[in-house]
């Protein structure tokens, strides 16, 4: 009997679910990676996975510690340099789907990963932008994974390090982008979508033992749910097997073992 | 034409007080044993400039060699923050570190730029978000056919690239396989460059007629250094220590650990100490 999903792994096993196969899939690392991978590994064996140091149609046995590691390149169809990815691959439009985390996000999908604090001043020095500012921008949709608390979802970002979208509504159009957004927030209590209209995250399915209030205590604002909400269908033995063989093996590689 | 120097040597003539560095390596190739060599001789005022600023740079700005950072993504890969540059950031310790922020993608445009010897790079950059708020060298260029606004952020053009690749042929030419990074980018944006290889051939053999290679005539100085991207890797030689990237987390959080950690492993060695780092025979080129 396989001892029931944790939190963690549930939202990592709805993010994968979200993906298909004929997605080209720019990826983040992480939880992101840990999803993308899931998901070439049971539904959606087609999966393109792309990441940003350039290694395109990436199959790994394991997952990656870094967004460079060999494991990529040797297992990936073609290796770009990295302006040649930015500026052929996503900024010329061929990512359908952009995978993220983020330290800190607001209502409207926002990203911060820069600072927390004044900029000249950070009370948190976080890494900075990398690829997710033109991610976020270039590709067709974003998709977001982030563990719920009040210190990541915040009622206001102390910095915009990515734009989701903006302050509501069609503020992406009106800077000029065709590509839709944040289109799907998986946590590890919920699923998000943001309202077809005002742009603001409305919840949209509860993990299994998950509560609205749980949703509420740990979330910085006041969040809505949808008329309709959902529970998200529980981990299935073979989504909890696969994945835990793959950190498993993860762990092994990187452990040096 | 290259010349073939100790790394000592070609860091000594290369590399100067107050120039402006790039370090590249895109988790592949990072020059590991060069970094440590700029830190041995005591380099000081250094502007680092590197895409993906991980641990090498960690140990320089924590050793005191930097004034100024430019960068877009600044972290141990997969593990966490960059202590020394946190510190260094938030505290101004052991000196405070100017910050020039950038995305991945006005960087990796910014170095195609140097190399294309342009004096900028334009691109579809930053849409909604704050860094061209604090950051004055993301600025806006008007497409002169469509009227489109689009990005602009400088070229960057070094004073010195230094480099890890695989191997040079005798005539100093340099090949580079796996994750390519900027690594071609930033030798032929800069004045001058230092590029540390795995190993000499007398011929590179059978090659894809695309293969990436840097002729001799573009490269200043060349040292072999076997081993010399651990804990990064050299693909075909040795894998990622991605055990040594877990670890440093403890060795930089605090000052103390970490001083003493650079005293034993990085002033009290040689580039001659990476070989069996990273696993490989001390002695000469691998067969």
């Amino acid at each position: 009997m396989t001892t029931p999903a944790t939190p963690t792994e549930m939202m990592t096993i709805a993010a994968a679910r979200a993906l298909r196969a004929d997605d080209i899939c720019f990826v983040g690392i992480g939880a992101p990676s840990a999803a993308c991978n899931l998901a070439r590994l049971t539904h959606a064996p087609g999966i393109t996975l792309i990441y940003e140091s350039g290694t395109i149609g990436t199959k790994p046995d394991i997952l990656p510690l870094s967004i460079g590691d060999g494991e990529l390149c040797d297992t990936a169809l073609t290796t770009v340099a990295v302006p040649e990815m930015f500026r052929y691959w996503l900024q010329g439009g061929r990512i359908t789907l952009g995978f993220l985390g983020g330290a800190q996000i607001d209502r409207f999908a926002n990203l911060n990963t820069t600072v927390v604090g004044p900029y000249d001043k950070p009370r948190v020095r976080l890494p900075g932008g990398g690829g997710a500012p033109e991610i976020a921008a270039h590709s067709g949709q974003v998709f977001v994974t982030m563990a719920m608390g009040t210190r990541a979802f915040v009622e206001k970002l102390p910095f915009i390090t990515s734009m989701g979208h903006g302050e509501g509504g069609d503020h992406r159009a009106r800077l000029g982008l065709k590509t839709r957004g944040p289109t799907r927030i998986m946590t590890d209590l919920c699923v998000m979508e943001p309202d077809p209209e005002s742009k603001e995250l409305t919840v949209v399915s509860l993990h299994p033992g998950a509560t609205r209030q749980e949703v509420r205590d740990n979330c910085g604002w006041t969040p809505r749910f949808a008329a309709n909400l959902a529970e998200t269908p529980p981990a299935t033995d073979r989504e909890l097997s696969v994945l835990r063989d793959l950190h498993a093996r993860t762990k092994k590689a990187h452990s040096g073992g | 034409m290259a010349v073939f120097a100790s790394l000592s040597e070609a860091v000594a003539a290369n590399l100067r007080d107050g120039d402006s560095v790039a370090m590249e390596g895109f988790t592949h190739l990072i020059p590991y044993a060069a970094g440590h060599e700029a830190i041995r001789q005591g380099r000081r005022d250094l502007t680092l400039i590197r895409m993906t600023p991980d641990i090498l740079y960690d140990q320089l700005i924590g050793m005191g060699c930097a004034r100024k950072l430019k960068f877009s993504w600044g972290g141990n890969p997969g593990v966490g923050s960059l202590h020394r540059m946190r510190d260094a950031v938030e505290n101004g310790w052991p000196r405070a570190l100017e910050l020039e922020e950038h995305s991945h993608a006005a960087m990796a445009n910014a170095y195609d730029a140097g190399a294309a010897n342009l004096p900028f790079a334009a691109l579809r950059g930053y849409v909604g978000a704050d860094l061209p708020k604090v950051n004055p060298n993301i600025r806006t260029v008007t497409c002169p056919f469509t009227g489109e606004v689009l990005t602009a952020v400088p070229a960057i053009r070094p004073d010195v690239a230094i480099i890890h690749a695989l191997k040079a042929d005798r005539a100093g030419n340099v090949l580079i396989e796996g994750i390519l990074g900027v690594q071609k980018e930033a030798v032929l944006a800069a004045s001058r460059s230092i590029v540390t290889v795995e190993e000499v051939v007398d011929d590179f053999g059978p090659r894809s007629p695309n293969a990436t290679i840097l002729p001799s005539w573009t490269v200043t100085a060349i040292a072999v250094v076997p081993g010399g991207a651990f804990p990064s890797y050299a693909h075909g030689y040795y894998k990622r220590n991605n055990a040594f990237y877990l670890a440093w987390d403890a060795i930089a959080r605090e000052r103390d650990s970490f001083a003493a950690w650079m005293t034993e492993n990085v002033l009290a060695k040689g580039p001659g100490d990476f070989a069996a780092l990273a696993g490989l025979r001390s002695e000469g080129p691998r067969s």
